[in-house]
């Protein structure tokens, strides 16, 4: 295949299909071990500094955000990050806690460009930026789930996106056309929230999926977290719901409201007061550090957290959430 | 705009939702692009098809979504799926329309989302990047581009191009490795309604808003545009759209 041009940027995590092989072979137990944990534990056992990270879905919907909170408790730093980001990414930049990042989106989405990711980004605190849109990610996610190298795309084509991306120009061999070559992304670590599993990982997700399918599958160490555990047998009554089967699975933990100050559909709505007050917060370094210390920092853990935020505020996101 | 009875935000949505007819398939992300396919859900376009890049497809759009993975994108939908599956219907070129919104644009219909500067890192000014904006900019067939009107918006050459339009003319696109036929379809400004010509794929006038010139056009556009003999004016928002508008697409008034 003749390689016609070649984005400049870094490959932070080079793929090695046989080696990703090898460790699902040595290091992920088909074993049905209880795996529950919790958010501490898991932390503590699966992310290291300097890891390769991601989380899934994204900062306001259905984002593991208990996890993503216990991660900078922890200090966990030097982070390498792959991402979409709306507010798990502006907690771990605002953290100062990312060194590389393979990057389609950090914003805030009808608030607009997210602050933090401006600081970082135009002071250089972050090492490397480098560029892919939304579907030139998930398929990397996708080549490295079926276990190949790389897949052919038709997307960032033509683009300064491309350009600044660690993707290639090939010509076709079977057509002759030009296509994008987009390499597999093996994570060390993912980070997801899901609607109920069981302990041993089985995990199903109600509405949309994102791109849950994808990563779950291209990552060494996956830690879940769900709203509810449910036992095994539940699992069995509808084994097509299970979007994520238990070896897949690293760690369990039992997270309700997991997802909050993001929604969790059918289940409850977004908390929009937060949302806004993270907005002002993170306009200045100071505010950032501030809205980190009150809901971070100085909280011990997911549970002090909810009761720091009140059962009379979660309900009434549970009563704002429409059905269906 | 004064004494108008409809404000900046509700022409643009007006405008847009216009350009999208009935049985379609259109990508929308949240805000103006979002309340644009709910209004036209609502007046002529009943069976248009919305999709949402993290997977909703064919939502009712009762309710403004205010994240483009949020619930809401999925309310009573025909699918709920993953950004796989709708990135690859749009690869097979089953989506008709979709939008994007930058920062910059070029007379080529580049688009920009990514820096302001000359310098790529670290930039003067980092905006959020790519996100779905370049797969359906690249995937779909028409693309509809929403636009600030500005002189240093609408640029000779973009800074970045994160989604690429016609690129540097005609045929470029497919040179390029992308789809064939797809490409920019209308710019929607606060100014004016744009189209690109056919032989050199550069931007061209189709119409002004309401109470303004030609010239006004002209004067915060930073390039060459081509000004056809006759230029139409679009239409106010009318009663009924308005109505609809306020009332049912957007009545939390989170967004108008």
């Amino acid at each position: 295949m003749r390689i016609l041009e070649s984005g400049v940027g870094k490959l932070i995590q080079p793929p090695d299909m046989d080696a990703f092989r090898e460790w699902n072979r040595e290091k992920k137990s088909r074993a049905m071990v209880d795996k529950l944990m919790t958010e501490e534990e898991a932390i503590a056992r699966f992310v290291t500094d300097g890891c390769y990270l991601g989380t899934e879905l994204y900062g306001t919907v259905r984002a593991p955000m208990s996890l993503v909170r216990e991660m900078i408790r922890q200090g966990k730093k030097d982070l390498r990050l792959v991402g979409q980001g709306v507010l798990e990414t502006d907690l771990l930049l605002g953290a100062g806690v990312v060194a590389e990042m393979d990057l389609t989106y950090i914003g805030l989405e009808l608030y607009g460009t997210s602050q933090v990711f401006r600081r970082a980004a135009e002071n250089g605190r972050l090492k490397q930026i480098v560029e892919w849109s939304n579907g030139a990610l998930t398929w990397r996610f996708k080549a490295a789930a079926m276990g190949v190298p790389f897949l052919p795309v038709r997307v960032m084509l033509g683009s300064d996106t491309f350009k600044h991306s660690a993707a290639k120009v090939a010509e076709c061999p079977f057509t002759g056309q030009k296509v994008c070559l987009v390499p597999a992304l093996i994570l060390d670590v993912t980070l997801m929230h899901v609607h109920r599993a069981d302990r041993y990982g089985n995990a199903q997700i109600d509405g949309i999926s994102g791109f849950a399918h994808e990563i779950a599958r291209a990552s060494k160490r996956l830690i879940i977290s769900a709203e509810e555990i449910i036992d095994t047998e539940e699992i069995r009554r509808y084994p097509e719901r299970t979007i994520i089967p238990y070896f897949l699975v690293d760690a369990v933990v039992h997270a309700p409201f997991g997802s909050h100050p993001g929604e969790m559909a059918y289940m409850y709505a977004r908390d929009e007061e937060q949302l806004r007050e993270w907005v002002e917060a993170s306009k200045t370094e100071e505010g950032t550090q501030a809205y980190l210390n009150k809901y971070i920092y100085s909280l011990s853990n997911h549970q002090e957290y909810l009761e720091f935020i009140g059962q009379e505020r979660l309900e009434a996101l549970k009563a704002a959430m429409e059905g269906r | 705009m004064g004494e108008q009875r409809y404000n900046m935000t509700e022409l643009l949505i007006c405008v847009a939702a216009r350009q999208i007819p009935d049985n379609v398939t259109v990508f929308v992300g949240t805000g103006i692009p979002m309340l644009a396919a709910s209004l036209a859900q609502k007046m002529h376009a009943p069976n248009l098809m919305p999709i949402f890049e993290f997977g909703g497809v064919g939502a009712r759009l009762e309710i403004p979504p205010r994240a483009v993975g949020g619930s809401r994108t999925f309310y009573k939908a025909i699918g709920a799926y993953g950004i796989c599956e709708v990135l690859e219907t749009a690869c097979r070129g089953f989506v008709d329309y979709g939008f994007i919104g930058g920062a910059q644009i070029d007379p080529y219909g580049n688009v920009n989302s990514t820096i302001i500067g000359p310098q790529y890192y670290p930039p003067k000014i980092r905006l959020p990047g790519s996100g779905g904006g370049n797969d359906v900019g690249s995937l779909v067939w028409r693309t509809i581009i929403l636009m600030r009107h500005e002189k240093r918006r609408f640029v000779p050459k973009v800074d970045f191009v994160t989604t690429p339009g016609y690129i540097d003319g005609p045929g470029a696109r497919e040179a390029a490795g992308l789809p064939r036929g797809s490409g920019p379809y209308r710019v929607v400004s606060t100014l004016a309604l744009l189209d690109f010509d056919e032989e050199t794929k550069r931007m061209r006038l189709l119409a002004t808003h309401p109470g303004v010139t030609v010239d006004q056009v002209i004067e915060n556009t930073g390039f060459e545009l081509i000004i056809p003999d006759e230029v139409g004016v679009n239409e106010p928002p009318t009663e009924e759209e308005l109505r609809i508008l306020r009332e049912e697409v957007d009545p939390e008034r989170f967004y108008i």
